[in-house]
């Protein structure tokens, strides 16, 4: 398995690293998770002007998408989106091996 | 299951995540005929309104019926048709064994003794304990107070002054039964004293009467500069309304006995009915015979009298004069009885303090309690200091009581005294802890019993054993004894000989797993219908905004989406509901993608937004 980038999620990825100063060509988005939060877990959606060392890379039109190996375990099998609803609209993890999540639904414990 | 929808940030600015939100801590009072819960909003504390058919009041009756548990009036209701299925005065019954509950009470109720000499109901389809009817009032206070709060985890829960170690320790498992982390047990009258306190800022000495259904309390009380200091309870665990009504319906009695159950609890019911009406009115019909309020004075009198007897007790151990007291707060509904104001006003020589509701004031007080202990700046200037109800002591050669720690002593508290060998030789002490106050052995309760083990044989009084006792602040106790020469120690937290035992809680939280999960349907099911009574308000919105938009078929589309999930919001199946709003978002997502861009346009004045891309 591994991780999926949605060409609807890299569209608006790209929209976004547009509108920011700082872009440059090797800037893309960094997802990811870290500790924290009630359940154990929780997500990291940010930018990133540079790869780290050990980084997958992930490119859909044009867009890189770097996950760090640690983070790349628990999110395999995810499908990483953006959704438009009529409430709200933001990018989605889509995680098969999150079993749990607390009230809030931002943190998250992993069926291992 | 899919994350919330989320947003990107700058690097390393993803925001840490150390808790969820969480609700407030709340005060619970777990009464013998009424419970509430209050929690503080904005530095005040109030109570949830509406708990149980439109009163802040749950009556603490639970029944049993086929398939499905009942708490409050649902329960009440169902009390004299099936009153084998159904318990009320269930706090009668905490920590007690049948043989201590009042006769005229426990012959209402089928019982047996359970493990550890505790009562236990035998109800038609199955057997249950005080513990766990008590934990059936404090899940549906829980319940019905998170549709407005939010998921609650920790609570402070009232209990009577008097109450023993393992009264005390059954309202704490019955807590922890209806999932709440039990932050303090605080004494009612104590609460009551918060609740004004903080309120009026008052000073000087004050006496809380609390004469509820079930239980009468009286506290004696100092408030200096917003320090409250508990200087004498007192009570009776086996006085209230409910005697009122005993009374009151005693003429009647034997009429009833002869019909069964039912009509005694009928009786019952009537009486307590009559009883509050003859508060207002001079006379009233109880079954048909006419009764005055000089009449239920007449037969309640003693009772009041019996009152102010422990009211002069606790004044004496405070070594207080009625006319020292500053002010007197009356707490409970039964002290919207007349007789007992104007009894309490004399003996005290002054109007006694109502301007808190009487029923509310222990739960706003408690909520309060809660409050402090978790605000994050928990203010330190209000320091509350509870003490002891019952004194704490020792069995001594020949079954004489030693008291260790005194009762009215402040809270935590620990006190150790040495003892020594009454026999050559003895290597074992035999630790008899008890409560009460009286001097021999067998006229007080046997909280537990421990062997000392090891101690060096020595002539009779030469060996040196150390016993501390050491209360926290819950009132729950710890004995260790330690023998001075060899170091050797034993401690026993006090497993009350009338608690349920750790096993007994383990099984009754396994078989309460059947509950929590119809407790965790009914919150999905809630949040479900939440969700989607927003959703449905957006999308009429848009449709009403950005309807052109649409194509009529797409219009379409979602029009029946939208009356699909309406109709869907009457079902109780969570699933039905979450399976609609997918319905309606999926089929408008096209449109939300339109309005989000037509937004967008009209930000940029015009432009359209894929030039900026
Ligand atoms: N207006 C009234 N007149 C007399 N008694 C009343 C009145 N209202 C309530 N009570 C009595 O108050 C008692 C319940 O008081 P409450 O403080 O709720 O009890 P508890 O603390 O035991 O749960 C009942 O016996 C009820 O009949
Ligand atoms: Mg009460």
């Amino acid at each position: 398995m591994a991780i999926t980038v949605t060409v609807q999620a890299a569209e608006q990825i790209k929209k976004k690293l547009a509108a920011r100063a700082q872009t440059t060509a090797q800037s893309g988005l960094r997802i990811g998770v870290k500790g924290g939060g009630c359940s154990g877990l929780s997500y990291v959606i940010e930018f990133a002007d540079a790869p780290r060392a050990h980084d997958r890379v992930i490119e859909v039109d044009g867009v890189k998408v770097y996950v760090d190996p640690k983070s790349a375990i628990y999110l395999d099998g995810t499908v990483f989106d953006f959704e438009t609803k009529l409430l709200q609209s933001g990018f989605v993890f889509k995680n098969p091996k999150v079993k749990s999540a607390c009230g809030c639904g931002e943190s998250f414990t992993p069926a291992v | 299951m899919d994350s919330p929808l989320l947003d990107i940030v700058e690097p390393g600015a993803t925001p840490t995540k150390e808790k969820c939100p969480v609700s407030p801590a709340v005060g619970i009072d777990l009464g013998t005929t009424n419970s509430l819960m209050a929690w503080v909003q904005g530095g005040k504390p109030r109570c949830l309104a509406d708990v149980d058919e439109g009163s802040a009041m749950l009556p603490s009756v639970v029944s049993y019926a086929e398939g499905e548990v009942l708490v409050g009036q649902a329960a009440r209701r169902r009390a004299l048709e099936f009153p084998h299925q159904t318990i009320s005065s269930v706090k009668r019954f905490m920590g007690r064994a049948p043989n201590e509950v009042p006769p005229e009470i426990r012959k209402l109720y089928r019982l047996a003794e359970g493990d550890s000499g505790v009562a236990r109901f035998y109800l038609k389809d199955r057997d249950t304990s005080p513990v766990e009817v008590s934990a059936e009032i404090l899940r549906a206070l829980k319940s019905r107070a998170e549709s407005t709060l939010g998921p609650i985890t920790q609570a402070v829960i009232t209990v009577p002054a008097y109450f023993d170690d393992a009264q005390r320790q059954a309202t704490k498992d019955a807590g922890r039964l209806a999932g709440l982390e039990v932050l303090r047990l605080l004494n009612e009258p104590t609460a009551a004293a918060l609740a004004y306190g903080l309120d009026k800022g008052s000073q000087g000495t004050f006496a809380v009467y609390d004469l509820g259904g079930g239980t009468f309390d009286i506290s004696i009380l100092k408030l200096i500069e917003g320090v409250f200091e508990v200087k004498a309870v007192g009570g009776d665990t086996q006085l209230g309304g409910d005697d009122f009504d005993l009374a009151l319906a005693g003429p009647q009695m034997d009429a009833a006995q002869k019909s069964g159950p039912h009509a005694v609890q009928q009786l019952l019911q009537e009486a307590r009915a009559v009883k509050e009406v003859l508060s207002d009115l001079p006379e009233a019909r109880l079954q048909g015979r006419l009764v005055t309020r000089d009449e239920l004075e007449a037969a309640i009198t003693p009772l009041v009298e019996k009152t102010l007897g422990s009211v002069r007790r606790a004044l004496k151990d405070a070594a207080l004069k009625p006319q020292d007291v500053d002010g007197v707060i009356l707490v409970g509904g039964s002290t919207r009885v007349p007789l007992v104001r104007r009894k309490v006003a004399d003996l005290f020589g002054k109007e006694p303090l109502a301007d808190i509701d009487p029923d509310q004031v222990v739960a706003l007080g408690a909520a309060v309690q809660a409050d402090l202990l978790t605000a994050e700046n928990a203010r330190e200037d209000v320091l509350l200091l509870d003490v002891l109800p019952l004194s704490l002591g020792l069995e001594t050669y020949g079954g004489i009581v030693e008291k260790i720690i005194h009762r009215n002593t402040t809270v935590p508290n620990s006190a150790a005294q040495t003892f020594t060998t009454y026999a050559d030789g003895q290597t074992a002490l035999d630790v008899h802890v008890v409560q009460g106050e009286r001097e021999l052995v067998a006229d007080c309760r046997s909280l537990a019993r421990f062997v000392l083990r090891g101690i060096p044989p020595l002539p009779a009084g030469f060996a040196r054993i150390d016993i501390t006792f050491a209360v926290d602040q819950n009132a729950l106790l710890s004995v260790t004894a330690r023998e001075q020469l060899t170091g050797i120690s034993q401690t026993v937290e006090i497993k009350p000989s009338h608690g349920l035992t750790d096993e007994e809680v383990e099984r009754v939280l396994l078989s309460s797993f059947e509950h929590a999960e119809s407790d965790l349907e009914a919150r999905t099911l809630l949040s479900e219908r939440v969700e989607a009574g927003r959703i449905l308000q957006a999308a009429q919105k848009q449709l009403v905004a950005n309807g052109d938009l649409l194509e009529p078929s797409e219009r379409q589309a979602i029009e029946s989406n939208i009356a699909a999930l309406t109709l869907a919001t009457k079902s109780d199946d969570a699933g039905t509901i979450h399976l609609a709003i997918e319905a309606l978002d999926h089929s408008s997502s096209d449109f939300a993608r339109r309005v989000m861009e037509r937004g967008l346009q009209r930000a940029m004045g015009g432009h359209r937004a894929s030039e900026f891309a």
